[in-house]
C-alpha cells in the first residue's frame, strides 16, 4: 500500500478510536466540572460534585444496597453454579447437554421481557421490591455465566492428576479438595468478578423490581440521568469505572478477559 | 479420549438439583406466567382480573400505532447494526493486521465500552451531542451555528449511541472470523499480482462473510431489546417496542398488554434468529 494510503487509514482507525472512547473519557474529564449544569468544556473546574456525592443519599443507600446485593449473588452463584458446573464437566450421564442449555437459557431472553416477566411473578408473590426477589432476579442473569466459565474451566483441566491422586489412595473429598478445587480456583475468581460486577451494574431488570424503600445504586443512576442533567453523574460514573477497572485487572490477572468472556 | 467413565445420573441430579431450582424460579416461572398474563382481561381502570381474551393481541395486531412502534424498532436496529458493522469492520481489519506488542491493549479499548454500565455511556453522549454539549460548543466556537443543533432526545442519539454500545459485539465477532481465516490465501493473491483492494474484495471480504453475518445478527438481536440507550438518549420521545414495554409495565399499568408487546418482541426474535441462521448456512455454501 502507499504511503500516503497507510497514513489515512491510520488516522481513520484513530477517529474510530476517538469514538468508541469519546463518551468514557468525557465522563471523566466533565466530572471536575464547576458548573450547574453540564456543558463542555466547563467554564470553572473543581471537586465540588466529588463533595456533593458524598453526600447524596440516594446514591448512597443505593450503594450499600448494591453491594450487598452482589455479594450475596456471587456467594449463592457459587453455592449453586460450581457443584453444577461439576457435573456438567466431570460427571457423565444423560441429558449434559439439556442441562446447559437449561441453566444457561436467561441469557438468550432480552432482559427487558425477563425485567417484566420477573415484576408479573414478584408482585403477586410479594416478591417485589425485597432482597429475596433481587437476589433471584440477579441470580437468573450471573448464574448462566458462572456456570459456563467454571465448567470451561473444570473441562480444559487434565483430569490425569485427579485419577492418579485416587489410585493413590485418596478419597473423593480429598482428590475434590486437594486438587479439584486448588485447580479450578482461576476460574471461579474470574466466574466471581464477573458475576459481582453484572450485579452491580444490572440495571434493566432491576428498573422492574425495585421499590422506593429498596432500590440499587444503577437503578438511582438511571432515574437520576432519566430526571436531570448535572455533572454529580460524572463524579459518580467515574468512580463507577475505576471500581470495575480495579475489578477486571483482578480477571485478567488471573485468567484473562477474553477467556472469562466465553470467547 | 474414550469416555470409559461410570454414569452418574443420581450424582448429577443432586449436584445441579440448587442450579436448576434458581432457574426454574427466575427464569421459567417468570416466562410462563409472562405468557399467562398476556392473555388476562384487563377492567377500566387498570384493575387485573384472571381470565381469557385474546383483546391485547387484536390490540397489537390491529392498531396501527403498534405496526409503526414495530417497524421503526426495526428500522432504527437495522440502521444501528449497519453503522456498527461499517465502524467495527475497519477496526477488527486492523486489529487482525496489527503486529505490535500494544495490540491487547487496542483490543481491549476497542471493547471497553462492554465493561462501562450503560447509563454511564449514555450519560456521557450527552455530554458530547447536548445542547451545552462539546460539538455544539466547538461548532459555536467556529462561528458555523449561533443555534444549537439537536443531537439528542430524538433518533440520530439514539442511533448514535447504540452504535457504540453494539460495537464491542460486533468487532469481537468479526475479529473471531477474521482469526478463522488463512492468512496463506490473501498472501497468494499478492503475489500473483492482485492489489490490495482487489485481494479484500475477492479474498478477505468473501471469507469473512459468515463473520459480518454472524455479529450482524448479534447486534441486531441487541439493538431490537436496548432500552437503556433509547430510554435516555431519546428522552421520551423516540418509540420503540422496548420502551413501550416500560412505559404499560411501570407507568400506564396495563399489564396484560405489556406482557403481550413482550410476547410479540420475542415472537420478532424467533424470526429473526431463524431467517440469519438460513442466511448463514447460505454464505457459508
Amino acid at each position: 500500500m502507499s504511503r500516503v494510503g497507510t497514513v489515512a487509514a491510520r488516522i481513520g482507525i484513530a477517529l474510530l478510536y476517538v469514538f468508541i472512547l469519546a463518551p468514557i473519557v468525557l465522563v471523566f474529564a466533565i466530572s471536575f466540572s464547576g458548573d450547574n449544569f453540564i456543558a463542555f468544556p466547563p467554564k470553572t473546574w473543581g471537586v465540588r460534585w466529588y463533595v456533593a456525592l458524598f453526600a447524596h443519599e440516594g446514591f448512597a443507600r443505593g450503594f450499600r444496597v448494591s453491594l450487598t446485593l452482589a455479594s450475596i449473588v456471587v456467594a449463592l452463584d457459587l453455592l449453586v453454579g460450581v457443584p453444577a458446573a461439576y457435573a456438567i464437566a466431570r460427571l457423565r450421564f444423560p441429558g449434559r447437554d439439556a442441562l446447559l442449555a437449561f441453566l444457561t437459557a436467561p441469557l438468550l431472553l432480552p432482559t427487558i421481557v425477563l425485567g417484566l416477566a420477573m415484576l408479573l411473578v414478584f408482585y403477586p408473590l410479594r416478591l417485589a421490591a425485597t432482597y429475596p426477589g433481587l437476589v433471584i432476579a440477579h441470580m437468573a442473569v450471573t448464574l448462566p455465566f458462572v456456570v459456563r466459565i467454571v465448567a470451561t474451566a473444570l473441562s480444559t483441566l487434565p483430569g490425569d492428576i485427579e485419577d492418579a491422586a485416587a489410585t493413590l489412595g485418596a478419597s473423593p473429598a480429598t482428590v475434590f479438595r486437594r486438587i479439584t478445587l486448588p485447580l479450578m480456583l482461576p476460574g471461579v475468581v474470574a466466574a466471581s468478578a464477573l458475576a459481582f460486577i453484572l450485579s452491580f451494574d444490572e440495571v434493566v431488570i432491576s428498573l422492574f423490581v425495585v421499590g422506593p424503600r429498596l432500590s440499587t445504586l444503577p437503578v438511582e443512576l438511571f432515574r437520576y440521568v432519566e430526571g436531570r442533567t448535572d455533572p454529580m453523574v460524572a463524579a459518580l460514573s467515574t468512580v463507577l469505572i475505576l471500581a470495575t477497572v480495579s475489578a477486571v485487572l483482578i480477571v485478567e490477572r488471573s485468567v484473562g478477559v477474553m477467556r472469562a468472556l466465553g470467547r | 479420549m474414550a469416555d470409559d467413565r461410570p454414569s452418574q445420573p443420581g450424582l448429577a441430579a443432586t449436584l445441579s438439583l440448587p442450579a436448576i431450582a434458581a432457574v426454574s424460579l427466575g427464569f421459567l416461572l417468570p416466562v410462563l406466567w409472562l405468557a399467562r398474563m398476556s392473555v388476562n382481561p384487563t377492567e377500566p381502570g387498570g384493575v387485573l382480573r384472571e381470565g381469557w381474551t385474546a383483546n391485547q393481541y387484536v390490540e397489537l395486531f390491529t392498531d396501527s400505532f403498534y405496526a409503526e412502534l414495530t417497524l421503526a424498532s426495526l428500522q432504527m436496529s437495522a440502521t444501528a447494526t449497519l453503522c456498527a458493522l461499517l465502524v467495527g469492520y475497519p477496526i477488527a481489519l486492523f486489529l487482525y493486521r496489527l503486529e505490535s506488542r500494544w495490540k491487547t491493549l487496542l483490543v481491549l479499548l476497542a471493547i471497553c465500552p462492554l465493561l462501562v454500565s450503560g447509563v454511564v455511556r449514555a450519560y456521557g453522549w450527552i455530554v458530547i451531542l447536548g445542547d451545552a454539549g462539546w460539538i455544539n460548543s466547538m461548532l459555536r466556537g467556529a462561528g458555523l451555528i449561533d443555534r444549537p443543533i439537536r443531537l439528542v432526545n430524538n433518533h440520530i442519539g439514539v442511533t448514535i449511541g447504540l452504535t457504540e454500545s453494539l460495537l464491542p459485539y460486533m468487532t469481537l465477532s468479526l475479529l473471531a472470523g477474521l482469526g478463522r481465516l488463512d492468512r496463506g490465501l490473501e498472501e497468494a493473491a499478492r503475489t500473483l499480482g492482485a492489489s490490495p483492494l482487489r485481494t479484500f474484495l475477492r479474498i478477505t471480504l468473501p471469507l469473512s462473510l459468515p463473520a459480518v453475518v454472524l455479529g450482524s445478527t448479534i447486534c441486531f438481536m441487541l439493538a431490537v431489546s436496548a432500552f437503556v440507550t433509547p430510554r435516555l438518549l431519546g428522552g421520551g420521545r423516540v418509540l420503540l417496542l422496548a420502551t413501550e414495554i416500560y412505559e404499560q409495565a411501570l407507568v400506564t399499568l396495563n399489564w396484560p398488554l405489556a406482557a403481550a408487546i413482550a410476547m410479540a418482541l420475542l415472537a420478532l426474535f424467533s424470526v429473526v434468529l431463524v431467517a440469519s441462521g438460513r442466511l448463514q448456512r447460505r454464505v457459508a455454501e
